[in-house]
């Protein structure tokens, strides 16, 4: 019971940290409850599809479907992260003055909710698929089938727990430091999703170049352990990272950074307009 | 004589180098929650893939953080690693579902 929780709370955690993030970075906008909602019951479907069909992404592009999915899974959520952060960058303001005026409420969301609801969706569908498949394997099997399964329940429940505890916990952040600690907590995500996702392109046999280890922290941290998964998740933390892993993450981290600066840039020149 | 053993030596060689190349691939079957073989010898500092076939009816993810492999193998299906280069020395790996049994090593050399 207890191997079978810890295996989907460890899961679960991966995705409700993403879940935690998104529910602090969009404090205070109207309607993200709905929209995290649907990025969640999605997930949820789609990981049970996904896991249905587990069989059929395997065996596909010469076995090494599962890698080319999970790599274009991440590499969509990158690009949704970056579209969602150059919008807080170039709206942020706009939107922590109504939260001032207006009380906490703010009706000009949509936008970046929709980007968001897609970044939480793919986070449920790719931990959760696994989760499924788990407790599909403990049914299948058939042995000690009610201890097991309720560890993974049990498993779920303290991970969303876990991930309550990460939103109340960055909730802490006076308000108007918010915008920018989120920002950052989803530009290091976003890093760290694409250097997982080249690392998936490395296995699949996709991408070869820089493929040396550049270090090995194992001993320091290892990924397996709570910390370690959880520092995974949130800022890619990787025990033996490869060069082009080092690379992709640093490159992210810079045109992130462009990205938010550029989108910052333009609405000053704007503004004159927008004060109309 | 001396030219004819070099020639058939060069032609053992040339034949030989070939199936030293193809031995990099690996099929490693996962039955009854344990690995066969549960220790693989692999050239060092080679690219090699890994052919994990499951035929268990169970799903199992076949984990190594030493080779960076971490990859779901549905019952009765197979899938495909790739790892390396490794530098000489052991690597183990586990199925991350049935982890009590299913345990092997990867010794590169």
């Amino acid at each position: 019971m207890l191997g079978a929780l810890i295996i989907v709370f460890r899961e679960v955690i991966e995705a409700g940290l993403i879940v935690g993030i998104v529910l602090a970075a969009t404090r205070g906008v109207a309607e993200r409850g709905r929209w995290v909602t649907i990025g969640v019951v999605c997930g949820v479907v789609g990981a049970s599809i996904v896991a249905m069909f587990a069989g059929v992404i395997s065996d596909a592009f010469q076995g090494s479907g599962q890698e080319l999915f999970n790599a274009s899974v991440l590499g969509v959520a990158v690009i949704m992260l970056m579209w969602h952060n150059a919008w807080m960058a170039r709206h942020g303001r706009e939107i922590a003055d109504e939260m001032r005026r207006v009380g906490t409420a703010v009706s000009e969301g949509a936008k970046p909710l929709t980007a968001l609801a897609v970044v939480v969706g793919l986070a449920v569908l790719r931990e959760g698929s696994e989760v499924v498949l788990f407790l599909y394997g403990i049914l299948a099997s058939g042995t000690t089938v009610s201890a097991a399964l309720i560890g993974g329940v049990l498993g779920i429940v303290a991970g969303a727990a876990f991930s309550a505890l990460t939103y109340l916990g960055l909730l802490a952040i006076p308000n108007r430091h918010i915008f920018s600690v989120t920002s950052w907590l989803i530009a290091l995500l976003a890093a760290g999703m694409a250097a997982q996702s080249v690392h998936f392109l490395n296995n699949a046999g996709l991408v070869q170049a820089l493929d040396q280890t550049v270090w090995d922290t194992s001993w320091l941290l290892s990924e397996n352990s709570i910390l370690g998964r959880m520092l995974h998740a949130l800022i890619g933390y990787t025990e033996r990272p490869t060069q082009m892993q080092l690379l992709v993450y640093i490159l992210s981290l810079v045109a992130m950074y462009l990205l938010m600066r550029f989108a910052r840039y333009s609405p000053a020149k704007r503004l004159p307009a927008a004060a109309e | 004589m001396r030219t004819i053993l070099v020639l058939l030596s060069l032609a053992t060689a040339a034949v030989l180098v070939p199936v030293e190349l193809r031995a990099q691939d690996v099929t490693i079957t996962i039955k009854n929650h344990r690995f066969t073989p549960s220790e693989v010898k692999v050239p060092a500092n080679k690219r090699i893939q890994v052919t994990v076939v499951n035929d268990d009816p169970t799903p199992e993810e076949f984990e190594s953080r030493e080779m960076k492999v971490e990859k779901v193998i549905p019952g009765k299906s197979k899938g495909v690693v790739r790892i390396g280069p490794l530098a000489p020395g052991r690597y183990p790996f586990f199925g991350e579902f049935n982890e009590a049994t299913a345990k092997g090593v990867v010794i590169a050399e």
